[in-house]
């Protein structure tokens, strides 16, 4: 049974306001059966030092990924996934995380890929719940095993691979990385690991915008208005538009794709989950250089 | 590298991690988390640390060796980076007060035998492995010096 849609004004000016939900909401809702809260952070250990209470955790790396191949778990794999989580077909899943909802942006991407029908952001993510004072624990709850169906993971609508990407040059592109990995002068984030890509650079014709630029100081996302500025403004998208978004290995662009889709409706977003990891590694793709699309 | 075998403190770090089920290490990780010693008060101007840049969230650093040559081992990292601080935690507790040889004999590969990888990842390990080599190369030249 799905939960009611949070009604907070700023929503209703996103082209699918259902997609989130306030810290106000969420505090109401806690206990409402149905609800299923899960957090999924960067860090593997955060969740452990206190969560919202009721929540289970979902760990990007260890549960969503397949451990051998570069890809996400199948539809069984998912299946037995949301199951153990207590997570039903009919669940409102509610994803949350650290970061500006970074982690949990990708979660919710995967969920994507197998139709889950109802899964919402909370707005602000884990920063905000703090920020407000609002309660946090270490009691791992006990979640009952549901049934999850096994469905087929679908990779046609919201996600892209790298031949589709070639033929995609010369349309919409975004690139979220930060200013240094698209103009080629750094080969990895500012602060990481290094992850290895040979050649730095950016996808010729690809647009510059970090994904944190979606962002407000609190961790939010920005309204429609400065979202339409950003990306339809700045980084000149059409209604209507054919997108592509990468990164790095397609978490922060997850970040951007939701923005894309959900709140700013474009009718088409795909992730490319290769991204800079897969394109600067690859054998003579092209590559541009420098702060220019 | 150096190479050699795990101090007795170390050996027993392992031996805590390695005879828990998996979620339980975990715990145990988050347990070193909550035990990092805080920053002496000397330590309080940040350019006196080195930053290790490996880890996924900021890491600082600081290691003195004193005139009887024994290593003494400061860290500091926020508590939004759990995994990071137990990292920390856990050289402090299996390094810290050791005489710099003992320290240097350290193995560097001594990181994946903890059994977190597959709990852990990979990747996020290659953090603690970064301060490892950071902490000996600073014994190595503060001996020298």
């Amino acid at each position: 049974m799905a939960l009611p849609y949070d009604s907070a004004a700023k929503f209703q000016d996103y082209a699918h306001p259902e997609v989130l939900v306030s810290t106000e909401w969420l505090a109401e809702h806690l206990d409402d059966p149905g609800l299923v809260v899960a957090e999924s952070d960067e860090d593997v250990l955060l969740y452990e030092t206190g969560h919202i209470p009721g929540a289970v955790k979902l760990d990007w790396h260890t549960e969503l990924n397949d451990p051998d191949t570069r890809d996400y778990v199948d539809g069984q794999g998912f299946a037995r996934l949301m199951a153990k989580k207590g997570i039903s077909r009919d669940t409102t899943l509610v994803l949350y995380g650290d970061r500006n909802n970074w982690w949990a942006a990708y979660a919710l991407w995967v969920t994507t890929l197998f139709g889950h029908p109802d899964v919402r952001l909370l707005d602000g993510g884990r920063a905000k719940w703090i920020a407000e004072d609002r309660p946090l624990t270490r009691d791992v709850p006990e979640r009952i095993p549901a049934d999850y169906p096994v469905i087929d993971r679908d990779d046609t609508q919201v996600r892209a691979f790298r031949l589709q990407v070639e033929q995609h040059l010369g349309q919409p592109m975004i690139d979220v990385r930060s200013p240094g990995e698209y103009s080629g002068q750094l080969l990895h984030m500012p602060d990481y690991p290094q992850e290895g890509a040979v050649r730095g650079g950016h996808i010729p014709g690809a647009r510059s915008v970090p994904w944190a630029r979606a962002a407000a100081e609190d961790g939010t996302f920005r309204e429609r208005k400065e979202l339409e500025g950003i990306y339809a403004g700045e980084a000149g998208l059409q209604p209507g538009d054919d997108i592509v978004v990468y990164c790095r290995i397609g978490e922060r662009s997850s970040h951007t794709w939701f923005v894309l889709q959900h709140l700013l409706g474009y009718p088409h977003v795909r992730n490319y989950d290769g991204s800079w990891t897969e394109w600067g590694n690859s054998v003579r793709v092209p590559i541009k250089r420098g702060e220019t699309p | 590298m150096t190479t050699g075998t795990l101090n007795p403190r170390l050996a027993e770090i392992v031996e805590d991690f390695t005879s828990l089920p998996g979620q339980e290490r975990l715990q145990l990780l988050l347990e070193f988390s909550d035990d990092l010693p805080a920053l002496p008060e000397r330590y309080a101007d940040r350019d006196l640390l080195e930053q290790v840049p490996e880890c996924q969230s900021p890491l600082f650093l600081a290691v003195e060796v004193d005139d009887s040559g024994v290593v003494h081992l400061f860290f500091d990292a926020p508590p939004e980076a759990p995994t990071t601080r137990g990292f920390a935690s856990i050289l402090q507790a299996g390094l810290d007060g050791l005489g710099a040889d003992e320290v240097l004999a350290t193995p560097d590969e001594f990181t994946g035998q903890l059994g977190l990888n597959d709990l852990v990842s990979p990747l996020r390990l290659r953090g603690m492995a970064a301060m490892l080599s950071r902490i000996k190369r600073q014994v190595r030249n503060q001996r020298a010096a």
